[in-house]
């Protein structure tokens, strides 16, 4: 039940991008298409669950037992850099398929706010490691999820009239702060798992 | 000095992170819930980039080409580290309420963008010069955002009443406000440099 509520609070009711700000840029920079917007999630979720993993057990492992705590956020944003170079390299001999759909995403994701942002959370929030992975893990499907819808409504608005001074990014960001009121509309559902 | 004053209105109007080149969209959008919430993210992030504008210039010859991404990473990364030591330690509140969004100035695309596209090239002067410029306009944009949501939302402007409460409407204050708030100061801006 714990982890059913952890999920369904990451997902929808904090939901990374419409009410936590975070990995903003390529929400509105790869959001055109609904298949790259697909791309870049799978990609995200990749990348952002192993980064967790990592950073929680270089928390846990090096940090907090060596009273180094103040150097979290330098190691943290090396520790990701160095890991999506790793990923890259390793997609492209393990699996060329797959580095074929999620290659180009792999670059932008270093810059990603998210990934530290979900690392950095996850200590905060004091979780243990397997609900660092599910929060993890339901924290990229919201990500996914507000790509897909948002790049569906994009591909709509691309065929509409726009006034000029309001086209590109002023209509983009309007029509995400709408869908984030209906995403407000799951507030409170999380009492339901307390 | 001529020159010295266009690298600063440069960064204010012309390159304005968020408004015209639009970077920095997450802290821009999370910690403008008010406009001193807002001002002071704005500010933290300019002694961010002129301190870290200021080092890479002064180290850019030191640097070997191949590193140079990871190597303006630690050295942004450590004046972030100061930042939030310092804010933890003389204004826990304001540290509270902008949260992990201190620590995430470490990958707000503006600081490495000027690093690499400005810092990496130019005297160590006119870097820290344009650390404010890019800074100041950084911090401009916040505010701007912060009160007009905080008009808005509440009618207050910094904490000062303009109009009772129980007329705003709150929505503006919340996550929706941000994002369509911000989608027409950035229309207005477009009308503006046309003209």
């Amino acid at each position: 039940m714990e982890y059913i509520g952890i999920i369904i609070v990451a997902i929808f009711v904090n939901n990374i991008v419409y009410s936590q700000f975070l990995g903003i840029c390529p929400f509105l920079g790869v959001s055109k298409k609904v298949d790259t917007a697909i791309g870049m999630g799978l990609a995200v979720t990749f990348v952002l669950t192993i980064a967790t993993i990592v950073t929680f057990l270089l928390q846990k492992g090096i940090l907090e037992p060596f009273g180094l705590g103040y150097l979290q956020t330098i190691s943290f944003i090396l520790v990701i850099a160095a890991l999506v170079q790793m990923v890259e390299i390793m997609l492209k001999k393990v699996s060329p398929a797959l580095y074929q759909a999620l290659g180009v995403f792999l670059p932008l994701i270093t810059t990603n706010c998210a990934i530290l942002g979900v690392a950095i959370l996850v200590i905060k929030k004091d979780f243990n490691l397997l609900q660092s992975v599910v929060f993890a893990i339901a924290t990229s499907i919201g990500f996914a999820l507000a790509l897909i819808i948002f790049s569906g409504v994009r591909e709509q608005l691309s065929l509409t009239k726009v006034p000029k001074a309001m086209q590109g990014i002023p209509i983009a960001l309007v029509t995400a702060g709408l869908i984030a009121m209906a995403f407000m509309g799951f507030s409170g559902i999380d009492q339901v798992f307390k | 000095m001529n020159n010295n004053l266009k690298v600063i209105v440069n960064g204010i109007l012309k390159e304005n992170p968020i408004f015209v080149l639009l970077l920095g969209m997450c802290p821009t959008l999370a910690t403008t819930s008010s406009a001193i919430n807002g001002m002071s993210m704005g500010l933290a992030t300019m002694f961010v980039l002129i301190m870290s504008n200021t080092v890479i210039s002064m180290l850019k010859n030191i640097i070997p080409d191949m590193v140079r991404i990871p190597a303006f990473i630690v050295v942004i990364a450590t004046f972030v580290t100061i930042v939030e030591m310092m804010m933890k330690a003389y204004v826990p509140a304001l540290a509270d309420s902008l949260g992990i969004f201190i620590p995430l100035i470490v990958v707000n695309c503006i600081v490495l963008g000027r690093a690499e596209a400005f810092a990496s090239k130019n005297k160590v002067f006119a870097s820290s010069l344009d650390g404010f410029g890019i800074g100041m306009g950084f911090t401009l944009a916040l505010t701007l955002l912060g009160a007009v949501r905080e008009l808005l939302g509440v009618g207050r402007i910094f904490s000062l009443s303009i109009y009772p409460e129980s007329f705003g409407s709150l929505i503006f204050v919340l996550a929706p406000g941000a994002f369509i708030v911000l989608g027409f100061l950035i229309a207005g801006f477009n009308i503006l440099q046309k003209k």
